[in-house]
């Protein structure tokens, strides 16, 4: 699988302007003009229906539950309001749900970081007895869906008296195989001769990982920085069996019960909750989205 | 922690010598420290976890055996044979079946369709397009799947634009025949993007003398397409495949907040089955059920890693 992951990645370094102009790209660009215009066309309306949930769901968080509920739908708010909001940051405590996503996501990419390049370090760039296991193991974690292991885990947890803790909510989440992935594949890039030549100026193996690979590895950190936060910060099956108190609750997880419950037909205040849980990872997304992209092409995984 | 202290290495370890092989020891040390935190976490969320799903699924743990987990009664093959008797759990199967077989091909297509618009048929704002068509990928999927439910209301934006060109659309999610087209299009809708950036890779692989030979052969731009593109493109294809399926057959998150799974069970996927049944307190049942989901998802993965690698 890395074998086959290895030429996307080395393409997808390469500029986003393909091939060089040849002779013959130029013909067919002067030649197929309206063809060209209609593929925009089509690109264009694509992304307005793309992009038309987000604008609605923005539109809709400002109006009134009335305009909600009015037949036809309105577009632009007739009425603009900020009730909907004050509800989450009145009775609805979305603070507290805020300061769990973050407290959950900043602890997740912590350890992602450190860990997964201690383990790609070890697997791109020292040799020892069950190499191979241990990569067969990050193979299989891949392929372990979460609705398998979280019924035992949740019994294990609530044996430790876990239930509704940081720790809980964290600790599984530490190691993901993508990580390990994508560093183990970014170190092995690195060249040996570079750490060959701090072993023989007598560096440790902790050194060389700390002094040469680590500052080597900024932007594939910046990458699985931004990966991890973003799975943590979506992160839905864990958080809702584990996060019984409502002081726990992550944000999707308070967005989904208030959504199901009995302000199901609340609009006007589950369009602000939407709004709350996606605008921080959507200006995260538009500021950094290269970096996104890039680890998509590496890693294959959102 | 021996191993932090500076050694000074010898100038060039021969193999065999005990100078090197201290020294192959020494690394094989730092390698295991470094692995250590992954090898536990898997041990303990992954290993562990594995193994007494498996041991639950033939048992009638309930969630109030959790206080003596070994005085279960062992049932055997029975809580399997059960399961499949279960008109509700054979439902589900359907359901992610059909969420699988005809949301994936779909996502590909349409990720397909726009990676070769905006990788061949336009020359500007390349970016802009690539950036809004990855949006909804980052997304919460209970955010959005919030805002689709209403979106998909009988009388909502979606039916109001069918309406003005004269078409009356069905009542999405109240309708068991239309429950699970609403929920595939959600699905399309939010991983084109994941999809479109992995092809948008593969076709910078696509060779470009050999797309111009074609040209200059006379090949139109569908033959081209097909003939060269597609071919060259088969890995890339593969790997998207496999990175939908995974997610596809684990879906929860849409019929959780948009239908409950229903109407009439018509979105219950094999993941909210499980998450119902643990809900109930059946253990036993909730670990036989994703056991099931697990083989389905290690048989395809195999399945897919098979084809992948023989055509290396």
């Amino acid at each position: 699988m890395t074998a086959q992951l290895a030429p996307v990645v080395a393409s997808a370094e390469v500029a986003p302007d393909p091939a060089p102009r040849s002779p013959v790209r130029r013909a067919r660009r002067s030649r197929g003009s309206a063809g060209r215009i209609l593929v925009y066309a089509i690109l264009l309306v694509t992304l307005v229906g793309t992009l038309i949930p987000f604008v609605w769901m923005f539109l809709g968080s400002v109006k009134t539950e009335q305009e909600l509920r009015q037949r036809p739908p309105t577009w632009w708010p007739q009425t603009f309001t900020w009730d909907n909001f004050a509800a989450w940051f009145g009775r609805l405590d979305i603070g507290t749900f805020f300061v769990n996503s973050i407290v959950v996501a900043v602890f997740t990419v912590l350890g992602t970081l450190l860990f997964c390049s201690m383990v790609g370090y070890a697997l791109a760039k020292l040799e020892f007895p069950g190499k191979r296991l241990l990569f067969g193991l990050v193979l299989v974690t891949l392929m372990v869906p979460g609705v398998v292991t979280f019924v035992p885990l949740f019994v294990v947890v609530s044996r430790l008296g876990l239930v509704s803790t940081y720790v809980a909510l964290i600790l599984p989440f530490l190691v993901g195989p993508l990580g390990v992935f994508l560093m183990r594949q970014f170190i092995g890039e690195i060249p040996d001769s570079l750490i060959e030549a701090a072993r023989i100026d007598g560096a440790s193996e902790i050194r060389i990982f700390l002094r040469i690979v680590l500052p080597l590895c900024g932007p594939a950190l910046a990458t699985l920085a931004i990966l991890t936060f973003l799975s943590s910060w979506n992160n839905f099956l864990w958080p809702l069996v584990v996060a019984q108190s409502e002081d726990m609750y992550t944000l999707p997880v308070a967005l989904s019960l208030y959504s199901v419950g009995q302000n199901a037909t609340n609009y006007g205040v589950l369009l602000a909750g939407s709004v709350l849980v996606i605008t921080p990872v959507l200006l995260l997304f538009l500021a950094l989205q290269k970096y996104f992209i890039r680890g998509i092409t590496t890693t294959g995984i959102k | 922690m021996t191993t932090a202290a500076p050694v000074a290495a010898p100038p060039a370890p021969r193999r065999g010598s005990p100078a090197g092989r201290s020294q192959r020891r020494r690394t094989a040390l730092v390698a295991y420290l470094f692995a250590l935190p992954f090898v536990a976490s898997f041990a303990v969320f992954m290993a562990f976890p594995l193994i007494s799903s498996l041991a639950m699924s033939f048992t009638d743990f309930r969630s109030t055996d959790i206080p003596s987990p070994f005085s279960v009664n062992v049932v055997g093959f029975d809580q399997f044979a059960a399961l499949f008797a279960d008109e509700q759990f054979r439902r589900s199967m359907l359901n992610t079946a059909y969420f699988v077989l005809v949301g994936i091909p779909l996502t590909m297509i349409v990720a397909l369709a726009l990676a070769v618009a905006l990788n061949n048929g336009i020359t500007r704002f390349r970016t802009a397009f690539r950036v809004g068509f990855y949006t909804p990928v980052v997304t919460s999927i209970v955010a959005v799947a919030v805002v689709w439910r209403f979106l998909l209301q009988p009388d909502g934006l979606i039916n109001t634009v069918l309406g003005s060109v004269g078409i009356t659309g069905p009542d999405w999610l109240g309708d068991p025949a239309w429950s699970m087209p609403s929920m595939i299009m959600l699905a399309v809708w939010r991983n084109t993007g994941t999809l479109m950036v992995i092809f948008l890779a593969g076709l910078q692989g696509v060779s470009a003398e050999v797309l111009e030979a074609a040209e200059v052969d006379g090949a139109g731009a569908w033959r081209r397409f097909l003939h060269v593109t597609l071919p060259m493109l088969r890995p890339t294809l593969l790997l998207g495949a496999i990175l939908l399926s995974v997610g596809f057959l684990q879906f929860f998150e849409e019929p959780f907040v948009m239908t409950k799974g229903g109407p009439l069970d018509s979105t219950l996927s094999i993941s909210y089955f499980t998450f119902n049944q643990f809900g109930f307190g059946n253990y036993g049942t909730a670990s036989a059920a994703s056991y099931v989901l697990f083989v389905a998802i290690a048989l395809l993965s195999m399945f897919q890693f098979r084809v992948l690698r023989s055509k290396d």
